[in-house]
């Protein structure tokens, strides 16, 4: 694919107005499928997770999933959207191979929830509300794995394998209306409400909110508006930006990318597009004309969901304190700076620091071993950091060091071996033997050693250079194998140097 | 030993739960016949022989043994095409499905084999039972036994043939728009299309989702109801299928084979199912039956339903449309036939493409442009939408109609069995013949067929459309076999005695060739 011409990023808005609009698709964690009895779940053998129905084999019939419907109603609920009275699937007709039926079970015109609004809060203290038009309940497509040809897409592959495990997992769409007024923010109100809809199912419950697995993918539709004009410009659909960072790029790279191309005269196609998480670049997908007809019908094989408003009040009840609400109240609980606040939530590490305060470390030493040592063990295992040890063994972490135990040094080998699996940190001290030796004679025995193994030294600290002392405390230390408090050291060397009587002599 | 195919379901219930007759035997006689006369009738696209007879010796085994078995244990059934079967191809009738097997049982067919009935094999059927005479099977079509150049009407003019001609008591249908009732009708049996959402739709291969209907094809209105009872009540499986308990069929077919069963019950005649465009001996037979009814004691009341004017083109609108969306999965991709293109670039769109063009029928095709065309923004209104409205009148008609009479009567079709080729070329006239049975389905309501003579002019059989309230499937059942039981008191004995009997394969050399 050829790359496309960029207009400078501040030109692009001094000359247009950049209006979006994102469709984000939530996959809900439910034991089974949206409308049969096989299992949810991710990572089994190809098309093991099948049946008639989620296969499309001819007559199956689909049943809908009564705990999808509640997890619908509680999102739609907590995106502050009207429940539905009553509420109807419909079928969505057209061709594709991995959509097992040849139409999708969706809703069209009667979706579950619809009318919300979520205020989001950017990097700069800006709020921005944004309405929210509907989100309504649906089935996924199968997966296709395009073999053969350059691209990995269709076009050009020699075969393409289907898998229907995702066939029929539950979706929850979320639609916008469009936002205005985003400008130069634009790219960042994406990645930022993409954020919070993603906090809001995991605070739910709801979803395993993993962009990297797609249980939040999130389409973006850009458009650009000359400045003075009030007619909205063609749009584009950037289709399954699956990570935060991307959705900010892709939408940053479509203003820039839209402007160039109408400033030379030319015209947007309506269309979807392919983000490139390598090259960060949209291409070219399929056309997609307002008037792409999916023949929409309500679906005849299934009855209309008509949630009791008893029971959407008492959903209501058991909604979680919302996501940004939360940040803001945990922040001051823990009366951490702005920067270190960011730095835990960017992580993704709320949750896990939460968690180990709550087991009774300090919010300070919770917070530098988590973004600390934890993170970077995780990074070098490609693996989530609050996936890697538990809160609680954190907490005991901390608590050693703090009695003085453990030194930071002694502490993240003691880290290492929890994760290792050599038990809780009190374990691993002891069955590594790592603890601090706080016995002042072991180590008055070995200072004097030192001392006298280096009398030049003993001779500088004596002439008041206590400066010298650093190489009789390294020395200590080293004898010690690392288990001693450098600082009770230091203190033990000038102590037993002023008082040497030269006896060492 | 009498000839165990000429008796009925309930006949042969008594002879095997006394022992005087076994599974093996009963079933075994069922697959000669249909050995000496289905290479003729071709009511089966599928004999099961060897599977037949080792589950009918598993059930004597059972019965042997002292096993607590269903009324129906033992006897052999015939099974359309349109329903899902593990053990048997199920085509649907189309080239497209050729040869595939299911993995997996439809509901009422698990019911049935649960039951401990004898599958014997799968019956054919108009293409994805769209159409009214067979004619529209991809295998050739099934003739009527009365008259092997007239068809056996249809979708389920095998189920209706292979009962009329004794090659089994019972046989499953589905009905969408009269597939069930209306060649019952035209070979002599009773075929019943119960209240929709009384028995599961779970594999069965979907023509229109919302008047899809599977039920019994018999020789008797007491057999409709056993196997009625075997296959009714809530399927989980089903979305639309009804929670309800149901009260037993069987039950109250008996109760109407009392003396006076029919006294003071209030039979409501649809004054715009009759007259113009009704051959004049279905008209005869019909007023005839209506005046022993009558003298039974019945009150024959004269009700108008105005809005079944309008009942054939809002089914032609819902239909298609339901059916060009359930026929989307047909694609060659997870099952049946694959086609490629001759020429050009192998796709999946084209693959798709020529596969359903090779695979599906012209009446097939001509539905699905319809309704694909019917769905389409700017028209889903007009069509779509208009045909719901018409819904919502029509079952109104049979509310309004329901709160003075107990059930209503028709004939169940404007003609008795038309010749082969009459209707093919004038796709109207064929969807004109189900203007007596589409309400039913258009209304949820439930219908059943059974024979009321033979017409004078063609001495072939006449049927009787008895309807009923949504869910009062009983009272359907115990008014049919009253009715039933006065017309055959009136002639001295049943309709199906005067079919011609079958020689063996001797009336005509078979075009079709054997299954």
């Amino acid at each position: 694919m050829k790359k496309a011409e960029l207009m400078d990023y501040d030109k692009a808005l001094e000359l247009f107005e950049p209006v979006l609009g994102f469709e984000v698709h939530v996959e809900l964690n439910t034991k089974t499928k949206m409308f049969c009895g096989c299992a949810n779940e991710f990572g089994q053998g190809a098309n093991t997770n099948t049946c008639p129905t989620c296969l499309g084999l001819p007559g199956g019939l689909p049943q809908v999933n009564a705990q999808a419907i509640e997890s619908s109603i509680r999102l739609g609920l907590a995106l502050g959207c009207e429940i539905a009275e009553y509420s109807r699937f419909a079928r969505k007709n057209y061709f594709y191979p991995d959509t097992a039926k040849n139409f999708q079970t969706s809703q069209y015109d009667e979706p579950i929830a619809f009318n919300g609004q979520l205020t989001i809060e950017l990097e700069s203290g800006r709020l921005v509300t944004v309405d929210i038009e509907r989100a309504h309940m649906e089935d996924d497509a199968g997966k296709l794995t395009h073999v053969g040809g350059a691209t990995g897409r269709i076009q050009g592959a020699d075969y393409s394998l289907v898998d229907y495990n995702r066939g029929g997992v539950p979706l929850v769409e979320i639609v916008t209306q469009m936002i205005e007024g985003g400008e130069a923010d634009s790219p960042e109100i994406g990645r930022t409400y993409v954020a919070a809809i993603r906090e809001i199912v995991k605070a739910l419950g709801v979803s395993n909110a993993r962009m990297e697995e797609g249980n939040v993918r999130c389409d973006a539709n850009v458009s650009l508006r000359p400045r003075g004009s009030n007619i909205l410009g063609t749009r584009t659909e950037t289709k399954n930006v699956n990570s935060l960072r991307s959705v900010e790029k892709a939408v940053r790279y479509e203003i820039q990318r839209q402007a160039a191309l109408l400033q030379a005269g030319g015209t947007i196609t309506q269309e979807t597009r392919h983000w490139h998480e390598d090259t960060g670049i949209t291409s070219a997908g399929r056309p997609k004309s307002d008037a792409d007809d999916y023949r929409y019908f309500p679906e005849p094989d299934l009855v209309p969901v008509a949630p009791s408003r008893e029971w959407v009040e008492e959903l209501r009840a058991t909604l979680p304190e919302p996501p940004a609400a939360r940040r803001k109240r945990l922040q001051a609980d823990w009366g951490f700076a702005d920067l270190e606040f960011q730095d835990v939530v960017n992580s993704d590490l709320m949750d896990a620091v939460e968690a180990t305060i709550a087991a009774g470390a300090s919010a300070q030493a919770a917070r530098k071993w988590w973004t600390g040592e934890v993170a970077r063990l995780a990074n070098v295992a490609g693996v989530s950091a609050d996936s890697l040890v538990q809160p609680d063994q954190v907490a005991a972490l901390i608590e050693l060091v703090v009695a003085g135990t453990l030194t930071d040094r002694l502490a993240r080998q003691v880290l290492e071996g929890v994760i290792n699996g050599e038990g809780t940190p009190l374990e691993v001290v002891e069955f590594r033997g790592l603890a601090v030796v706080s016995d002042d004679g072991a180590l008055i025995v070995a200072i004097d050693e030192a001392l006298a193994a280096q009398p030049d030294v003993l001779a500088k600290i004596r002439d008041g250079k206590v400066q010298a002392a650093g190489a009789v405390i390294g020395a200590v230390m080293k004898a010690m194998r690392g288990q001693a408090d450098a600082a009770r050291v230091r203190e033990l060397v000038l102590e037993r140097a002023g008082s040497a009587d030269g006896s060492a002599e | 030993m009498t000839n165990v195919t000429k008796l009925t379901a309930a006949e042969l219930s008594e002879l095997l739960t006394d022992r005087s007759v076994s599974s093996v035997e009963v079933t075994r006689a069922h697959l000669d016949h249909i050995a000496a006369i289905d290479t003729d009738v071709h009511a089966f696209l599928h004999v099961a022989r060897d599977a037949a007879l080792a589950t009918a010796a598993r059930i004597d085994a059972r019965r042997a043994a002292g096993d607590e078995l269903g009324p129906l244990a033992g006897i052999p059934i015939a099974i359309k095409d349109v329903l899902a079967t593990l053990d048997m191809p199920s085509t649907a009738g189309s080239k497209i499905l050729e040869g595939w097997i299911p993995p997996y049982d439809a509901t009422v067919v698990k019911r049935v084999r649960d039951a401990g009935l004898i599958p014997l094999g799968k019956t054919n059927m108009d293409e994805f039972a769209m159409g009214s005479s067979t004619e529209f099977s991809a295998y050739g079509p099934t003739h009527n036994p009365w008259d092997f150049d007239r068809i056996p009407g249809g979708s389920g003019g095998g189920s209706a043939a292979a009962v009329s001609s004794f090659q089994a008591p019972l046989a499953l249908g589905s009905d969408t728009g009269g597939s069930i009732r209306q060649p019952a009708a035209v070979t002599g049996s009773v075929g019943v299309k119960p209240t929709y959402g009384g028995v599961s739709r779970y594999g069965s291969i979907a023509l229109a989702s919302s008047l899809d209907q599977v039920g019994p094809v018999t020789r008797t209105v007491l057999d409709a109801a056993l196997l009625h009872d075997v296959i009714g009540g809530h399927d989980p499986l089903d979305s639309t299928s009804l929670t309800d308990s149901w009260p037993s069929m069987a039950a109250a077919a008996r109760a109407g084979l009392a003396d006076g069963a029919l006294k003071g019950v209030r039979v409501g005649v649809i004054k715009e199912l009759n007259g113009d465009g009704f051959q004049a001996g279905v008209s005869q037979r019909f007023t005839e039956t209506l005046a022993l009814l009558s003298a039974a004691g019945a009150e024959i009341v004269e009700v108008s339903a105005p809005n079944f004017e309008y009942a054939i083109a809002a089914y032609y609108l819902i239909l298609p449309a339901e059916a060009s969306s359930n026929l989307a999965r047909f694609d060659s991709v997870r099952f049946g036939i694959r086609v490629n293109p001759d020429e050009g670039p192998l796709t999946s769109e084209r693959v798709m493409a020529a596969t359903r063009d090779a695979g599906f029928g012209p009446e097939v095709k001509r539905r699905i442009i319809l309704g694909t065309y019917a769905l389409s923004a700017g028209y889903y209104d007009a069509y779509y939408g208009s045909a719901q409205k018409v819904r919502t009148l029509i079952q109104r008609d049979f509310e309004a109609a329901f709160t003075k009479v107990d059930v209503l009567v028709s004939p169940s079709a404007p003609t008795t069995a038309f010749k082969f080729g009459e209707k093919m070329s004038d796709p109207m006239a064929m969807y004109l013949n189900d203007v007596t049975t589409i309400p039913a389905n258009l209304a949820g309501v439930p219908g059943m067929s059974l024979p009321m003579g033979l017409a004078p002019e063609d001495g072939l059989p006449v049927g009787l459309q008895i309807m009923a309230p949504a869910k009062q499937d009983a009272r359907l059942y115990q008014v049919g076999a009253a009715i039933e039981a006065m017309l055959e008191a009136s002639w001295g004995h049943t309709l199906l005695s005067q079919a011609p009997e079958l020689a063996p394969n001797d009336m005509f050399t078979s075009t079709e060739g054997a299954v």
